[in-house]
C-alpha cells in the first residue's frame, strides 16, 4: 500500500496575533519604503525643497549688484527660502495620491483589505505613516534651505533676516505643516477617486487651475472667494506678508486642515462603504 | 466512493491524467491521438458532443495503489476544542453589479476536512462568491458566515481564511517577500514565516524580485504563499492552478489535500472538471450565479451518467432476460452488447456467473465528469462558442 497523497507540509504558526493599529502601520511602513516610487519621489522633494532656494540665492547674490532698486525691494529672503515648497508640494501631492491608487490599480487593495477587512485601521496607518516620514523630511529641508541660502545671501551682504525676527520661525516650519497636510489631502483624493490619473487630476484642478481661474471673476466676488480656497488657506502658512484680503496664517491654515479632514471624512466614508 | 476509487472505471476521461504511481513519481498518460502535450492546465478541447458517457468505447482502466482516503482524519490540535471549525455558510447569497445579477440566491455549505470544489463555466459568479465571502464586495441580500461569523468581525482574519483571488491582489513595484512581509505584520507575524512561505512555494530564487516581473506560475506560487501565511482555518483558493506547469499543478493538488487531510476547509474554485476530479471531495456547481449542484464527487457522475454498465457476452439475449426487472433497462447497440442501466456491474457479473454466462467485457460507463459537467451546466454557460465550433462537433 502506498499513498498517493504526498504530504506537502506547511509549517505551523506557533503564535497567532490579532489586527492592531500599531501593526497595521508597522505594515504600511513596509509598503512605503518597498517601493522604488516612493523613494525617488521623495528624494526629488527633498532635492527641491533645498536645492531651489540654494539655487535662487546665487542667483540673486551675483545678480543684485545690477538689479534696479524696484528689482530689489520685490525680493525678500523668506521667498527665496521657501521657494522649493511650491514645487515640491508637487511631487508630495503625487505621491500621497499614488501611494493609494497604486493599491487600486494593482489589486494589492484586496490584499490589504483581505488582512484588515475592517478596512479603516489601513487609511489611519497610511495617512500617519506618510504624514510621519514627509514631516521627518520636510522640517529638516526647510530649515537647511533657510540656512543655506540665508549664507549665500550673506556673502554678498544682502537680504539678512533671522529666524527670531517675528513670524519668520512660523513661516519656515509652516512650509513643512504645508506639505504634511497638503500629502494628506491628496492621498484622500486618492481614496475618494481610486485611479491614478484622475486623482491627480483632481488635485491638480483643486489646487492649479481653480485658482488662477477665480481671476476671471469681478474683483469683489475673487477677493471673497479666493482666500477660503484650500490652496490660497494653506500657503498663508509660510508666507510672511499677508495682503489685506488674505486670511491670518492661524485661520489660514486650520481652514486648510478643515478641508483635508474633511476630504479624509469622505474617503473614510467610502472606504468602507464600497465594493473593492 | 472516494475519487479515485471512481477512476479506476472512469471512462474516457480527460485526455491527460496525471497519476501518481506505486513508484511515487508521476505517471503522464495520453492519448496517443493528442499530439503532444496538452495544455498545463488541462484544458484539452474535446471533439465530441457529450452523449452520456456511451460514445467512448476506449474504456481507460487506470489502476492505482490503495490510498489513504479511507482513513480518520485528524482534527487540527491547535485549535482544538468540541467545535468544528472553517464552516462556510451561504444563505440566499445575491450580488448585483448594475443591472447585472452576478450571484442569485445561492446557498451552501463548506464543510472543513476535505477539499470542496467549486465549479462553474466562466462568468458563472465564482469569484464574486469568493469577493463577498471575504467581504470586498457587500451582498446585495443574503449572507455568507464563517462560523457563523462575518469575515469583518474577525480579530485576526488572516488565521481563519487564506485567500488566493483570481486576480492578482500583489503591488507590482514590490519585492514578493516584502509584499508577504507587510501582510504578515498586520497580524504581527515575523519574518521567519515569510522566508519559511517563501521556500515552501519554491520562490527562494526571486524572493527580492519586484512582482511585477513575475510569471503568471510564480505569481500564483506568491499568492497561495499569501494565503497559507497566517497558517489559516480555511482556504479559499479562486482557480489555483491558472498558469502553473505541470509538475506545479501536481504540487498544488497534493497541497490542497494535505490541507484537507489536517482537517481545513479548502474552498477551491475551478472552470476545469478535470482539475477537480483530481483534487475534490464535495461540489458545488453554479452557473449563472445559480446554484446547479451541491453534491459528492461520484454522485455528481452518477447522476449525470445514470450508472450504464455495458456487457459484452455470446449469450448476451439470455442474460437480456435474466436481468429484467422493473427498475432496469436494457438497450442493445449491436450484437452481443447490451447497455444496462439500474444495476451495478457487481450485480450484472454475479448473476452472469450464477447461471454460467461467458462475459467477454463488464464495463461500468460513467460520464467524465467533464462531460456530466458540461451536460449540467449547457443551460447556465453565460459566453457560448459560435456556431462553427457547434457543427464541428456535431460532426466528430
Amino acid at each position: 500500500m502506498s499513498n498517493i497523497v504526498h504530504v506537502v507540509a506547511v509549517p505551523r504558526l506557533a503564535t497567532t496575533g490579532k489586527v492592531t493599529q500599531a501593526r497595521v502601520a508597522v505594515s504600511e511602513w513596509t509598503k512605503l519604503h518597498s517601493l522604488r516610487s516612493t523613494r525617488w519621489s521623495l528624494a526629488v522633494a527633498v532635492i527641491l525643497t533645498i536645492g531651489l532656494p540654494l539655487l535662487f540665492a546665487t542667483i540673486v547674490g551675483s545678480h543684485w549688484a545690477h538689479m534696479a532698486p524696484r528689482e530689489r525691494a520685490d525680493r525678500h529672503p523668506l521667498d527665496i527660502a521657501l521657494a522649493g515648497v511650491n514645487l515640491s508640494q508637487l511631487a508630495i501631492a503625487v505621491l500621497g495620491v499614488l501611494i493609494i491608487t497604486g493599491e487600486y490599480s494593482t489589486g494589492m487593495i484586496r490584499a490589504s483589505f483581505t488582512a484588515v477587512p475592517k478596512r479603516l485601521p489601513v487609511l489611519w496607518a497610511k495617512l500617519g505613516v506618510y504624514a510621519l516620514v514627509v514631516l521627518v523630511l520636510a522640517v529638516p529641508s526647510v530649515l537647511i534651505a533657510f540656512w543655506g541660502s540665508q549664507k549665500i545671501l550673506a556673502q554678498h551682504h544682502i537680504l539678512q533676516i533671522s529666524l527670531t525676527s517675528p513670524g519668520v520661525l512660523r513661516s519656515v516650519l509652516g512650509g513643512a505643516a504645508y506639505v504634511v497636510v497638503l500629502g494628506m489631502f491628496a492621498m484622500a483624493v486618492g481614496a475618494i477617486v481610486r485611479n491614478t490619473a484622475g486623482g491627480i487630476a483632481t488635485f491638480a484642478a483643486i489646487f492649479f487651475v481653480i485658482p488662477p481661474l477665480m481671476n476671471i471673476l469681478p474683483a469683489s466676488w475673487n477677493n471673497a472667494i479666493s482666500p477660503y480656497l484650500p490652496d490660497a488657506a494653506g500657503r498663508d502658512v509660510f508666507s510672511l506678508t499677508h495682503g489685506p484680503h488674505d486670511l491670518a496664517p492661524g485661520p489660514g491654515f486650520a481652514l486648510f486642515c478643515g478641508y483635508t479632514a474633511l476630504a479624509i471624512a469622505i474617503a473614510a466614508v467610502l472606504l468602507v462603504r464600497r465594493d473593492t | 466512493m472516494s475519487i479515485r476509487q471512481l477512476f479506476r472505471t472512469l471512462n474516457g476521461m480527460s485526455s491527460f491524467a496525471v497519476l501518481h504511481g506505486a513508484l511515487g513519481c508521476p505517471v503522464y498518460w495520453m492519448n496517443t491521438d493528442g499530439g503532444g502535450l496538452p495544455e498545463a492546465n488541462g484544458n484539452v478541447q474535446r471533439s465530441s458532443r457529450p452523449q452520456r458517457g456511451r460514445g467512448r468505447v476506449n474504456a481507460l482502466h487506470l489502476v492505482l495503489p490503495e490510498d489513504a482516503d479511507s482513513s480518520p482524519r485528524p482534527r487540527r490540535g491547535r485549535r482544538g476544542g468540541a467545535s468544528v471549525h472553517g464552516v462556510i455558510e451561504a444563505r440566499g447569497l445575491t450580488k448585483d453589479y448594475g443591472e447585472k445579477r452576478a450571484v442569485d440566491g445561492l446557498d451552501f455549505d463548506v464543510r472543513p476536512g476535505v477539499v470542496t470544489g467549486f465549479l462553474g463555466p466562466n462568468g458563472s459568479g465564482k469569484s464574486t462568491t469568493m469577493r463577498l465571502i471575504l467581504g470586498l464586495d457587500a451582498p446585495t441580500a443574503g449572507t455568507v458566515t464563517l462560523d457563523g461569523k462575518h469575515y469583518r468581525d474577525f480579530a485576526a482574519p488572516l488565521h481563519e481564511v487564506g485567500a488566493l483571488l483570481e486576480a492578482r491582489s500583489v503591488h507590482t513595484g514590490r519585492s514578493a517577500y516584502n509584499h508577504l512581509l507587510a501582510l504578515a505584520q498586520t497580524h504581527g507575524i515575523g519574518k521567519r514565516r515569510v522566508n519559511e512561505l517563501v521556500d515552501l512555494v519554491g520562490l527562494h530564487e526571486v524572493a527580492r524580485k519586484r512582482a511585477g516581473q513575475f510569471s503568471l506560475g510564480m505569481g500564483q506560487r506568491l499568492g497561495i504563499a499569501t494565503a497559507l501565511l497566517g497558517d489559516p482555518a480555511t482556504l479559499l483558493l479562486d482557480e489555483p492552478s491558472n498558469g502553473l506547469d505541470p509538475e506545479g499543478i501536481h504540487w498544488i493538488r497534493n497541497l490542497l489535500k494535505s490541507l484537507a487531510a489536517e482537517g481545513r476547509t479548502v474552498f477551491v474554485s475551478s472552470h476545469l472538471m478535470s482539475e477537480m476530479a483530481l483534487t475534490a471531495d464535495h461540489l458545488i456547481v453554479i452557473g449563472r450565479g445559480r446554484l446547479i449542484a451541491d453534491t459528492s464527487v461520484a454522485d455528481f457522475v452518477q447522476r449525470a451518467s445514470g450508472g450504464l454498465v455495458r456487457v459484452r457476452s455470446p449469450q448476451a439475449l439470455r442474460l437480456q432476460e435474466l436481468v429484467a426487472g422493473p427498475d432496469v433497462s436494457v438497450e442493445s447497440g449491436e450484437p452481443g452488447v447490451l447497455d444496462i442501466s439500474g444495476l451495478s456491474a457487481q450485480q450484472v457479473g454475479e448473476i452472469a456467473a450464477a447461471h454460467g454466462i461467458v462475459l467477454h467485457e463488464l464495463t461500468p460507463m460513467q460520464a467524465s465528469l467533464e462531460e456530466a459537467f458540461m451536460e449540467l451546466t449547457r443551460e447556465d454557460v453565460e459566453y457560448k462558442a459560435g456556431e462553427v465550433v457547434t457543427e464541428e462537433e456535431g460532426a466528430a
